[in-house]
């Protein structure tokens, strides 16, 4: 019940940071479909923003980065919203070239 | 509220029993404070919903030259929305087979809470908001946004293709209205200088010139153009492709019956009272009313800013905020009762025309209005505001969350110097180390 | 069972955490495309209400508008526009799993491993209480940080600012430019990459 009594500290939020980049980097590395593997992308950015707004936050250390960790946060949140864009229409096209949005059928290029 | 929970209410009662009294920080307290907290909001709601179902069938009805229902409850028929919902909840509970039925029964409450916690950082009164968020409007824009996962959630989850139609198209329409509508909201964050809620109904205090609407030509064009994109957003006609009934069965929720689909309802008219809230604290005021009967020219119950920073309490100003929060209610419902209005006066547009109307005209009414209203600033034109100002607009965006003597003794910059009419045109020194 | 005193920060810093890992784990092993889509809008909501309660209200409410309302409704606008009966759901490998357990699990053991072995970020911030309010609510300070100057780190000196004797801290001018040429540069690839081709009669063979 240590947890509930005493104050968080960052190591606390790199926990759940690693732990939702570990997520991603399991569900881009087993998802058959496209767009879980998209979602995989998502978990791992999510997981880095926590990281940054954890060490810049001033409630959870005294010496933070102050507000360079919410700003690299809001960079990183701007783009991972236009590389989802780009990698959906990539995925779209491939689903309308192939009828498929299997990744293990996109080898035609396999030597 | 918890301490005095704790510490009055709940000792109190336990000295009776002869137990020991309860510290002033335990969890009981807390937990208590809260129930107390969301009841509150949630009654706001819920009984909202079913006042606003009746008023809605009463207003249609005399629009249509009939009277509505007249039966339950008297002459006037306002237990109706009671009794409907006694029968919904007594229906069967059905799921279609080709459902995906976890998702098909979460829908409704992801849709419910959307809505309602957007009710979190919308403040009722001078000082009376859930959570202080700082950046108040932001966070209900982004709030509202996520209702239509709900509504994307229950068209493809029914498993039938009316639905999922009705749920994309009521998809696309709100994600495009979101544009048009940040544009809109941003007009008072810029006449104000603050995001926050609070602070911008805090500088319309004083006469009804103050209000932002009044500021200038392009602020009053820009009510009109956030009227639409909210009534658009909310999917109230004439926007209302989603839940054409004469298109699409019912659209998103054809398969949705009893509880559930009362959910939904729940989920529209709250909404529908959250947009009419935010453009009356953004617009028309918020809680402050036309003429300040409370303030210090009239009756003087109001807190000063004194009170204000060192918390206390006093009947009068209490009975002071209690009058704006019926005022801010009052504006929220006459704004709710004009959507209603428009909804059985017009018709339906196609979501063709839905579209144009976003991208056509509200856009770049919107960009124009912009721009207008930032150079009616920039060239310090004159604007009904400063006919009777009841306060400087830095000394209340100042005043509220910034600690400026603290913030001097740690180092940090303040920020008059680049806010300030005065410092701009050269009259208030800067000091060295700071650039403009 | 009469707690002393509970700290409501790490109650709800607790909450919020199991609803983010739990429904991240629940991405993971959902075979559904769609249910996935819906796992990971719980759990970037629930990261978004990690990052209001470490005070950084304005990238709590970036997350729910952008990514829970805009790249989430993107994605499952894209799911449904791919729900072809054998793509909702489909199922790994069980030897694609035992590697990616291994693997997941060395990675996940390394990062916590780090995360716990700086005594710097185990120990909490016990002066939390002293921290000025104005330090924490204020998402001005972000938009001048962008644009105008850096409310945290200025220092008080006599020296003018940007000089050796008191360096300050730079604006991200730059960068937000280069994200909105970015944006605009990324939206328009998508819509034209994403665009509805007319089928000609070689397309419709190929299909």
């Amino acid at each position: 019940m240590d947890l509930l009594t005493q104050p968080v500290s960052v190591s606390h939020y790199m926990v759940v940071g690693a732990m939702l980049f570990v997520c991603g980097v399991i569900c881009m590395a087993t998802k058959r479909n496209a767009l879980g593997v998209l979602m995989g992308i998502e978990l791992v950015l999510n997981g880095a923003n926590l990281n940054f707004v954890a060490f810049g936050s001033r409630i959870l250390r005294n010496d933070s980065l102050g507000m360079d960790g919410q700003l690299m946060a809001l960079f990183v949140i701007v783009l991972a919203a236009a590389e989802a864009a780009v990698a959906l229409a990539i995925a779209l096209n491939f689903y309308n070239n192939h009828a498929s949005i299997d990744v293990d059928q996109a080898d035609d290029l396999k030597g | 509220m918890a301490e005095f929970i704790n510490s009055r209410l709940i000792s109190t009662l336990l000295g009776w029993f002869s137990i020991d009294a309860l510290p002033p920080d335990h969890w009981l307290g807390f937990v208590l404070a809260a129930l107390v907290h969301t009841v509150l909001v949630i009654h706001v709601v819920a009984v909202g919903a079913l006042l606003f179902i009746w008023m809605e069938r009463k207003v249609s009805g005399r629009i249509q030259d009939r009277l509505g229902p007249t039966r339950v409850g008297g002459k006037f028929g306002w237990l109706q929305t009671l009794a409907d919902g006694l029968k919904l909840i007594t229906k069967e509970d059905i799921t279609p087979g080709n459902a995906d039925s976890l998702l098909f029964k979460l829908a409704p409450y992801v849709s419910f809470a959307a809505s309602f916690a957007g009710y979190l950082a919308l403040p009722f009164s001078d000082g009376w908001v859930g959570h202080h968020v700082n950046c108040g409007i932001f966070f209900i824009i982004a709030i509202v946004g996520m209702e239509v996962f709900g509504v994307i959630l229950a068209g493809y989850a029914s498993g039938s293709k009316w639905s999922l139609f009705g749920g994309m198209r009521e998809a696309a329409q709100v994600v495009s209205y979101e544009v048009p509508m940040g544009m809109c909201v941003l007009i008072p964050v810029v006449i104000c200088g603050s995001m926050d809620l609070i602070t911008i109904g805090q500088m319309q205090a004083g006469f009804f010139t103050n209000w932002i609407v009044f500021h200038d030509p392009f602020a009053f064009v820009v009510f009109w153009v956030y009227f639409t994109c909210a009534t658009a957003s909310v999917n109230r006609a004439p926007f209302d492709l989603a839940e054409a009934e004469s298109e699409l069965v019912a659209g998103f929720h054809t398969e949705y019956s009893g509880l559930r689909w009362s959910f939904f309802f729940m989920a529209e008219y709250g909404s529908m009272f959250l947009v009419s809230g935010l453009a009356a604290i953004l617009f028309f005021g918020g809680w402050n009313g036309p003429i300040p009967i409370f303030g210090p020219d009239l009756l003087n119950l109001a807190y000063s800013d004194a009170e204000i920073a060192s918390g206390t309490f006093r009947l009068g100003g209490y009975i002071a905020n209690l009058a704006g929060c019926m005022n801010f209610i009052g504006k929220a419902v006459t704004g709710v009762t004009v959507m209603m209005w428009i909804r059985w006066t017009l018709p339906r547009l196609r979501i063709d025309q839905v579209m144009t109307t976003c991208l056509k005209y509200c856009v770049p009414l919107g960009a124009v209005c912009f721009v207008g209203v930032v150079g009616w600033q920039w060239a310090h034109l004159w604007s009904p505001n400063d006919l009777r100002p009841q306060q400087p607009r830095i000394a209340v965006r100042e005043r509220g969350l910034f600690d400026l003597p603290a913030r001097e003794a740690s180092g940090m910059a303040t920020r008059v110097e680049l806010t300030d009419k005065a410092a701009w045109a050269g009259t208030v020194p800067v000091p060295a180390g700071e650039t403009r | 069972m009469l707690f002393a005193a509970i700290q409501w920060h790490s109650f709800f810093f607790l909450l919020f955490a199991l609803l983010t890992c739990g429904f991240a784990l629940a991405v993971v092993f959902s075979s559904n495309v769609v249910r996935m889509a819906f796992f990971l809008t719980i759990s970037l909501g629930a990261a978004a209400g990690l990052f209001f309660l470490a005070g950084a209200e304005f990238v709590g409410a970036m997350q729910f508008m952008i990514y829970v309302g805009g790249t989430l409704v993107l994605l499952i606008f894209g799911v449904m526009l791919t729900a072809h009966e054998r793509f909702i759901s489909m199922k790994t490998r069980a030897g694609e799993w035992v590697l990616a357990a291994f693997l997941g699990g060395g990675l996940f053991l390394l990062l916590v491993r780090a995360a716990l072995m700086v005594p710097q970020w185990n120990s909490p911030n016990l002066q939390r209480d002293q921290v000025a309010q104005s330090e924490v609510h204020d998402s001005a300070a972000i938009g001048a940080a962008v644009s105008a100057y850096r409310a945290d780190g200025l220092p008080s000196s006599a020296a003018p600012a940007g000089t050796a004797a008191s360096p300050g801290k730079s604006v991200y001018l730059l960068p937000f430019e280069i994200v909105s040429v970015h944006l605009l540069v990324v939206l328009i690839g998508a819509g034209y990459l994403a665009r509805a081709k007319k089928r000609t009669s070689a397309n419709a063979w190929q299909a």
